[in-house]
């Protein structure tokens, strides 16, 4: 299953539009609220005493507003519904290999509060899906889903934004093209010169975190200031509040040599020799440095097309806290074989 | 504060809201990630997930331990945030970004400050809870701190 046929389905998912809406299973109810309030500490009486809510400025008792989403879980051993499309999306990329899910963002937002008696509905939708995205747990695919509770009027009480992050183990066999931790690049090329367990990495500062973050995303990220023209390198960010990040775009990726180097000596650890290293002009204007990859040194011209290349290293076993990482480079552009995304 | 322990007596929120300014800083609250609070907040939010439940499973799949779903740190905040805002408090929404995972045996710390107070009243707050490995919850929440006279969320 290549990346885009797992856009085009997504694309039918989201064409579907919304599931249909399900009911919860029981109306919203006292016992159930008394379970929440005492599993999660909340001593808060406007969700158990109907004088203290009333006080409070309710009618009576209301749900605590963070049980949204309890009144319609399927419950033990459930399944969910063919239109579903959390279930529809988690399948394309079960099937496609991304078989391991962590939750990444939970958003939710309470139209009113609900009162026992009330009963709701849900029905989900697909909203974006991104990737595939290189990240610390293996590389995979972000995707959200919005859910709409409804009352009875049909009003909607609370909406929640979910994302999931779908990945393949970078350990595991799970997916078809998963095998033993090898670096790997994005565009297929072969990496076997490079040792990643040798190689200097990455030092992020404050100032080039964006940048770095950018390339584990697989994302060549371009700094912006604050009157709108791009940077690179980037600058301390000095018109932002401290701890605010920069301001990027994202570069197409695409460029051409501007000024390169062929490095004969010395030796450099984990790689071999010799090497080019391409000050490449952007498309949008800055000029960024990076080794050139799958080009005879002696062949290397000014001009000539290229485009980024990311190259992805496992952890290193032997060496603790050494995580994966992720270095760009450049490659000539193929214009016979056309970008792969 | 001392760590919280399900069933454990603590205190009601306050029947009135505090004074509210940009800047104050909510007391800290510590949650101790026991298997009975995880495996408890785990059905009590109907999430039978195994994960949540079955140390063995949990690390069958890959994980250090069981450990504390979703919905019940949705709730934690929300609980975290009227404990200091009161009963009269309405929450208008919760954002959260999950980070490291909330294993059992680890305790939970929830930190939080007013970001911004709007001419109408609504109220953002920044909320974080911290774990042993790092950042677990990051928050946004927004509320007014005196529903009164709003008809529940009267959104």
């Amino acid at each position: 299953m290549t990346d885009q046929d797992i856009l085009d389905a997504a694309q039918r998912v989201r064409d579907d539009g919304a599931s249909a809406r399900r009911r919860g299973r029981d109306p919203i109810n006292q016992p159930m609220v008394n379970n929440w309030v005492e599993a999660i500490g909340d001593r808060n009486p406007v969700y158990v005493d109907a004088a203290a809510a009333r006080a409070a400025g309710h009618d009576g008792i209301v749900a605590p507003p963070a049980m949204a989403q309890v009144w319609t879980m399927r419950g033990l051993g459930a399944v969910r519904e063919a239109d579903d499309p959390l279930g529809r999306m988690t399948d394309i990329l079960n099937d496609a290999g991304f078989t391991s899910v962590v939750a990444t963002n939970c958003n939710q937002v309470y139209h009113r509060y609900l009162q026992p008696g009330d009963e709701v509905t849900i029905e989900s939708v697909l909203e974006d899906v991104v990737g595939p995205k290189k990240t610390g747990l293996g590389e995979g695919w972000f995707f959200t889903t919005r859910n709409f509770w409804r009352d009875a009027a049909g009003d909607v009480v609370a909406e929640m934004e979910f994302r999931i992050l779908k990945f393949r183990p970078p350990s595991s066999t799970g997916g078809a093209s998963a095998g033993p931790a090898e670096a790997r690049s994005a565009s297929g090329d072969p990496v076997d010169d490079l040792d990643g367990t040798k190689m200097m990495r990455p030092q992020a500062s404050r100032d080039t975190e964006f940048f770095w973050d950018g390339v584990a995303a697989h994302e060549l990220r371009i700094q912006k200031l604050e009157d709108g023209t791009l940077q690179h390198p980037p600058l301390p960010a000095l018109w932002k509040p401290k701890g605010e990040t920069t301001d990027y775009v994202v570069a197409s990726g695409r460029g051409t040599v501007y000024s390169y180097v062929v490095h004969h000596a010395p030796k450099v650890p984990g790689r071999q020799l010799p090497f080019v290293i391409a000050l490449v002009e952007l498309e949008e204007g800055v000029r960024m440095l990076g080794e050139l990859r799958g080009v005879d040194p002696g062949a290397v011209a000014i001009g000539q097309p290229v485009e980024v290349d990311f190259l992805d290293f496992p952890e290193d076993p032997d060496a603790s806290g050494r995580e994966a990482w992720t270095l760009y480079a450049w490659r000539p552009v193929d214009e016979a074989a056309k970008e792969m995304r | 504060m001392s760590p919280s322990t399900p069933g454990a007596p603590v205190a009601a929120p306050p029947a009135g809201p505090p004074a509210v300014a940009a800047g104050d800083a909510l007391p800290e609250l510590k949650i101790e990630g026991t298997p009975t609070f995880i495996v408890a907040s785990a059905l009590a939010t109907r999430d039978f997930e195994d994960v949540h439940h079955d140390r063995d499973r949990a690390q069958t799949r890959g994980s250090k331990d069981m450990f504390v779903n979703i919905l019940t740190d949705t709730g934690l905040v929300q609980r975290y945030v009227t404990d200091w805002a009161g009963q009269k408090a309405v929450i208008r929404s919760i954002s959260l970004r999950l980070g490291v995972p909330w294993y059992a045996y680890d305790t939970l710390t929830l930190t939080g400050s007013v970001e911004s107070v709007d001419d109408d009243g609504l109220v953002t707050l920044a909320v974080t809870g911290a774990d042993s490995l790092g950042k677990h919850i990051t928050s946004t929440v927004t509320l007014v701190m005196d529903g009164t006279g709003q008809k529940g969320a009267g959104a």
